[in-house]
């Protein structure tokens, strides 16, 4: 099995679909000459050319509205709009909350909008403030929206040609600290369904949850905590709306207890309905109640102690796990 | 000589191409959206319409006069919330346009949109926005999916005056000429963003050169005017159709009531009102088609009887057509 890069493996699920689809063209900031801001889409310019692969300028609520419109019209056309990072699409939220969100709804089901909005989101390194937010919980609320995120290189090119694929509006999250990040991607096409988690890693005393790169947190504290004899499981729902709720449930009835990480702000946060899901639907198999480790409820700080401090890491989930085990 | 006075007896729309039966119709479109927003107003007063409703009376001659140079099957309609005359001109029929401002399941948008969420996709009809602002670069995406595709449609998107100070209008407007889309934008010029006189929010006098920042081909019609509005479309069409361009029209044009039902209109001076009612757009094409002999005045007062009819039919279906069914709730939030 070839080692990819998951940018390597999202650019390959946009090169499979393109081919698979002409009415599959992306957009966005610097994807077409630049071959992206992060290279996630190298070299699909020269194989597709202008009318496919499309510069916009720096308008993303513009280029956004441009990409729902093209979907609304029915007539085949599947925009992937790359958004350079997620705090930049806050200024296109209009266009998705308002518009990709609830033509479908409004319209009592005569629209359909296939589009992909993608890009990296979460907090990276000493980007400060502005550039340093982790956003799903904000699109994970919006009915009418689709919410997945991968934290491998094989999820990412699974997950992304569903979501291109899907009749609906998708927000697929990235992370430009694991673009560079290797798994095994298999020669032959295969799809990840949208609403389907997965076990990172099997364990019977303690279930983390974690997705996209706080994945990687979870497992490096799993790995520390097989040391002291805790087998962790580590469970990554890969799509937040809709939320594979069974595997969560029978994950914590397995374990009985459970540690949630995310690098979003506490507040209102996916891990809090996650864990509101889990007190209403498996409260009598819990031994602990549900610990949830975020980012620090502030903005983003450049220095980089203090962003060490705020971010979510293996130590805290560490602890974590060893409060939800009276340990 | 002779021939210019040959020609001052010819009607303004001889070079037009319309047929008879096309200026019937286009009257009877403006009529019916006249009648068709004087009783819901009356409708909403009696409590039979909910949420916000924001008439078109005045502004008939700028839907209709648009829409109707368009291709019936395959061009595009988007438009703002107050939508029921394009949606009217468009050809979405009384009785279920009444029926959505019901809140009925028959209506055009099952009653999930309400008054400012008008769709009919097989129609062309793309609605229907409430932000304000928010639409045009829909309308632009639609123009670059066609495009795309290699057909000839034409997408136009009416919008007010006030949404050009928003800032993706000007967004949508630099992409519509760099990228060359076949998208009109129909600027509905009504003097008014809710209460606030375009003077007071717009710094700038004359609102179609905001398109020129962008090199975009622009004018300023007279949008009370049902032919001119016409003609307008008619050379913007060709240009969106033939060449691929964008072009960026301001209609000039006056509602006679509130920004809504809400709304007593009390910023603006009764003076100010009944001036623009003297240049009443279907008053003024009536008196041109009988003055051409087009249609008599016992012809426009049957139509006015037809149309009567006609309204109070909608009304009647509205009022006897049922409520969504509870199970709709939850349906088309997904595909």
């Amino acid at each position: 099995m070839a080692q990819l890069q998951i940018r390597e493996a999202i650019n390959q699920a946009i090169s499979e679909e393109m081919d698979r689809d002409t009415g599959v063209f992306i957009m966005g900031e610097e994807v077409a000459q630049y071959n992206g801001a992060y290279k996630v889409t190298q070299g699909l310019w020269k194989k597709y050319g202008d009318k496919r692969v499309i510069d916009t300028p720096i308008t993303e609520a513009g280029f956004a509205g441009i990409g729902i419109g093209a979907a609304m019209a029915g007539i085949g056309i599947r925009p992937i709009v790359e958004m350079m990072t997620w705090n930049f699409a806050i200024l296109a939220f209009d266009q998705i909350i308002n518009h990709a969100a609830k033509a479908r709804y409004m319209s009592a089901g005569q629209f359909k909008v296939p589009i992909v909005f993608r890009g990296p989101n979460g907090p990276a390194h000493m980007l400060a403030a502005q550039h340093s937010q982790a956003l799903e919980s904000m699109m994970a609320h919006v009915p009418g929206l689709i919410v997945m995120t991968p934290s491998t290189a094989y999820d990412a090119k699974g997950m992304l040609k569903s979501a291109i694929r899907d009749d609906n509006p998708v927000i697929f999250m990235e992370s430009e600290m694991m673009y560079g990040q290797k798994g095994e991607v298999p020669e032959e096409e295969y799809l990840i369904p949208i609403g389907k988690g997965d076990i990172k890693r099997e364990g019977t005393d303690v279930t983390i949850i974690a997705w996209t790169k706080m994945v990687a947190v979870a497992l490096k504290a799993a790995a520390e905590l097989e040391k002291e004899g805790i087998n962790a499981e580590v469970l990554d729902p890969r799509t937040l709306r809709p939320l594979d709720e069974e595997l969560i449930i029978n994950s914590v009835k397995k374990t009985n207890r459970v540690v949630i990480v995310e690098d979003s702000w506490p507040f209102a946060s996916v891990g809090s309905e996650i864990a509101f899901r889990i007190h209403t639907k498996a409260f009598d198999y819990l031994d602990a109640p549900v610990e949830k480790i975020n980012s620090a409820d502030i903005p983003m700080p450049y220095a980089e102690n203090l962003e060490h401090e705020a971010l979510p890491s293996s130590e805290k989930v560490i602890a974590a796990v060893k409060r939800v085990m009276y340990r | 000589m002779k021939d210019e006075k040959k020609r001052a007896k010819q009607p303004r729309w001889f070079d037009l191409n319309l047929s008879h039966e096309k200026l019937i119709k286009m009257y009877r479109d403006m009529l019916l959206i006249r009648r068709f927003e004087e009783r819901a107003a009356q409708e909403y007063g009696k409590g039979k319409i909910g949420g916000f409703c924001h008439l078109y009376i005045g502004q008939e001659a700028t839907g209709v006069g648009a829409i109707s140079a368009l291709r019936d099957d395959d061009d595009f309609i988007y438009t703002a919330y107050r939508d029921h005359g394009q949606a009217l001109a468009r050809g979405l029929s009384a009785k279920e346009c009444m029926a959505e401002l019901f809140g009925k399941v028959t209506g055009v948008s099952k009653g999930m949109g309400g008054s400012m969420h008008f769709y009919d996709l097989s129609k062309g009809f793309m609605g229907g926005w409430g932000i304000v602002g928010g639409h045009p670069p829909l309308a632009a995406g639609t123009a670059f999916a066609t495009k795309y595709q290699g057909k000839d449609s034409v997408t136009i998107c009416f919008m007010g005056e006030a949404s050009t100070n928003q800032g993706v209008f000007h967004e949508t407007l630099n992409m519509a000429q760099l990228w060359k889309l076949p998208v009109i934008f129909i600027c509905e010029n009504n003097g008014y963003g809710m209460g606030t006189a375009i003077s007071r929010a717009m710094a700038g006098e004359y609102l179609f050169e905001k398109a020129a920042g962008y090199e975009m081909a622009r004018g300023a019609v007279n949008g009370m005017d049902l032919i001119e509005m016409y003609r307008e479309m008619t050379k913007a069409i060709t240009r969106a159709r033939k060449e691929s361009l964008p072009t960026f029209l301001e209609a000039r044009t006056y509602r006679y009531r509130g920004h809504s039902m809400s709304d007593p209109g009390q910023y603006r001076t009764k003076e100010e009102i009944e001036e623009y009612k003297k240049k009443d757009p279907i008053e003024t094409f009536a008196r041109e088609l009988i003055q051409f002999g087009i249609l008599t005045e016992s012809d426009i007062e049957k139509m006015e009887e037809k149309i009567k009819e006609e309204v109070q039919e909608a009304v009647e279906f509205a009022d006897a057509s049922p409520q969504p069914p509870l199970e709709m709730l939850h349906q088309n939030v997904y595909a």
